[in-house]
């Protein structure tokens, strides 16, 4: 392991991409800064813009509006950079499959752009704070 | 005339001559680092925060360095690429000039001067970069910065005009750091405005317009990645030692850790290293971190930069229980009230100066 990757894993910054969620898994995200979480201690700060992100945290089925703009974030985003896809909508489209507006999952969308992009999983309606963090750590340890 | 050094007080010897000139420029990013990490953890905890541990500003510049550097295409390449470097050799160069005021009591006639033009450097390397980034979030970013360091570079000067008056007007920041004038109304008032004339320029929280998280992302940065938004975040950390150091020099009556002096202060450079590879390899946890602030304030008060602390400590106060103003607002503050107590602090400093009251 370089010294690249070393320091990644010290200081995640995140980019939050909202492409099409119900806001819930945004407000347990925000959970994650609070004082009970402080996610800060691990080095992992939230950011305003993607050029400066290490994670993309990815929200929401994709939706036809918001594919091309996700794929621009991604573009944008400097590499290295982990894909976190967070909520049941986000990994498998969740209830909105087979919908009109719903294009795919996030990991398609991205696999387009990039296929051999880092993309990890953290499930559910919405992931728990203590589900995102042991879902970093898990995505972190397996780089 | 010229940049003669002259040497007064008591003079070093020369191996601690050299040894100063060659701690003082990784001396101070180390001091910046370990500053910015205390803006964030004081920040933590008074929002009851853990807060990121002791090495995490040094990770964060370490993994920056790493990272991709993207330029936008319609960007001004050059200007791009060149302006974090301008605002890093500007602040790291103003540190050098203070530091070696106030630890080595060299000075040259004139210095005063220059160091008020470097301090203007880094919001001119943010307007450049900020301008050259081609987004509509970074022009916004560097049109609210324009006006932020008009606004404050108006009662600084006048700040400065005040100290000037008090110590008698000499142009050297060696006369000047052997006064404080912070002990007179008129010091005082000079002081309090400067500090939030400081405030401004490091872009802490009522004056963080030109950055505004919330609905500018995070303004002039805005499109910069990888390493050089490292050598921004850098220069960010050197402010934070470079413009405390400012204010303790103008103010406070400089350096005055003279028992310990030069031995002291390497000392205690030595311990904090110590400490911080003791912390690299034992671990952290709560206890450990609250002593390590603990021990960097001792550390610092015992090398005789108690001030420097207490301007840091502050600052971070004032940044932790403020909303952000707006632009306009800002401005009203720093052209209305700011300049008026100015002006009567002016006077005041005046009558003092006639009448020969030491207080005024």
């Amino acid at each position: 392991m370089g010294w690249k990757m070393w320091s990644l894993k010290k200081s995640i910054w995140v980019f939050h991409v909202n492409t099409g969620a119900c806001n819930n898994c945004d407000i347990e995200i925000v959970n994650c800064l609070t004082p009970k979480y402080d996610i800060e201690r691990f080095g992992i700060k939230l950011v305003g813009s993607p050029r400066h992100a290490d994670a993309l945290l990815v929200t929401g089925v994709v939706t036809r509006q918001a594919a091309p703009r996700l794929k621009e974030i991604y573009r944008q985003t400097s590499k290295p950079c982990v894909v976190f896809t967070i909520g049941a909508c986000a990994c498998d489209t969740g209830i909105f499959h087979n919908g009109y507006h719903v294009i795919g999952p996030v990991d398609k969308i991205i696999r387009e752009e990039d296929p051999n992009a880092i993309i990890a999983y953290v499930p559910g309606c919405p992931p728990k704070p203590e589900a995102m963090i042991s879902g970093v750590v898990k995505a972190l340890s397996a780089i | 005339m010229g940049a003669v050094f002259e040497g007064k007080g008591k003079e070093m010897s020369t191996s601690m001559t050299i040894l100063f000139w060659i701690l003082v420029v990784p001396g101070t990013i180390v001091l910046g680092l370990i500053a910015s990490w205390i803006v964030r953890k004081v920040s933590a905890l008074v929002q009851w925060r853990l807060g990121p541990p002791l090495m995490q500003p040094a990770y964060d510049v370490l993994k920056l360095m790493g990272k991709e550097i993207l330029v936008p295409q319609e960007a001004n390449r050059t200007v791009f690429l060149l302006a974090p470097l301008v605002g890093l050799v500007g602040v790291i160069l103003l540190t050098v000039i203070l530091c070696s005021v106030l630890l080595a009591q060299k000075t040259f006639v004139g210095d005063v001067i220059v160091a008020i033009y470097l301090m203007v450097l880094p919001s001119l390397a943010l307007i450049l970069g900020g301008s050259a980034s081609a987004s509509p979030h970074a022009s916004i970013g560097t049109a609210r910065e324009m006006k932020l360091v008009m606004g404050y570079e108006l009662p600084l000067v006048l700040a400065f005009i005040v100290v000037l008056i008090k110590t008698g007007g000499q142009l050297s920041l060696d006369s000047i750091s052997q006064q404080a004038p912070v002990f007179s109304i008129s010091g005082m008032l000079a002081f309090l405005v400067a500090l939030l004339c400081v405030q401004a320029k490091l872009g802490f929280v009522p004056f963080d317009i030109a950055e505004a998280e919330t609905e500018l992302g995070s303004g002039i940065l805005m499109e910069y990645s990888g390493a050089l938004l490292g050598l921004w975040k850098l220069m960010h950390a050197v402010m934070l030692v470079a413009l405390p150091f400012f204010l303790v020099t103008l103010f406070l009556g400089g350096y005055t850790g003279n028992y310990l002096s030069g031995t002291g202060l390497i000392v205690a450079i030595v311990l904090l290293l110590i400490f911080v590879g003791g912390r690299l390899l034992a671990g952290r946890s709560k206890f450990m971190d609250v002593l390590a602030l603990l021990s960097f304030i001792g550390v610092c008060i015992l090398a005789g930069l108690g001030k420097y602390v207490l301007i840091l400590v502050l600052l971070i106060l004032i940044k932790n229980t403020n909303p952000r103003l707006r632009i306009d607002q800002a401005m009203k503050f720093f052209w209305g009230y700011c300049t008026i107590i100015l002006f009567a602090a002016i006077i005041l400093a005046s009558l003092g100066c006639y009448y020969e009251i030491s207080w005024l």
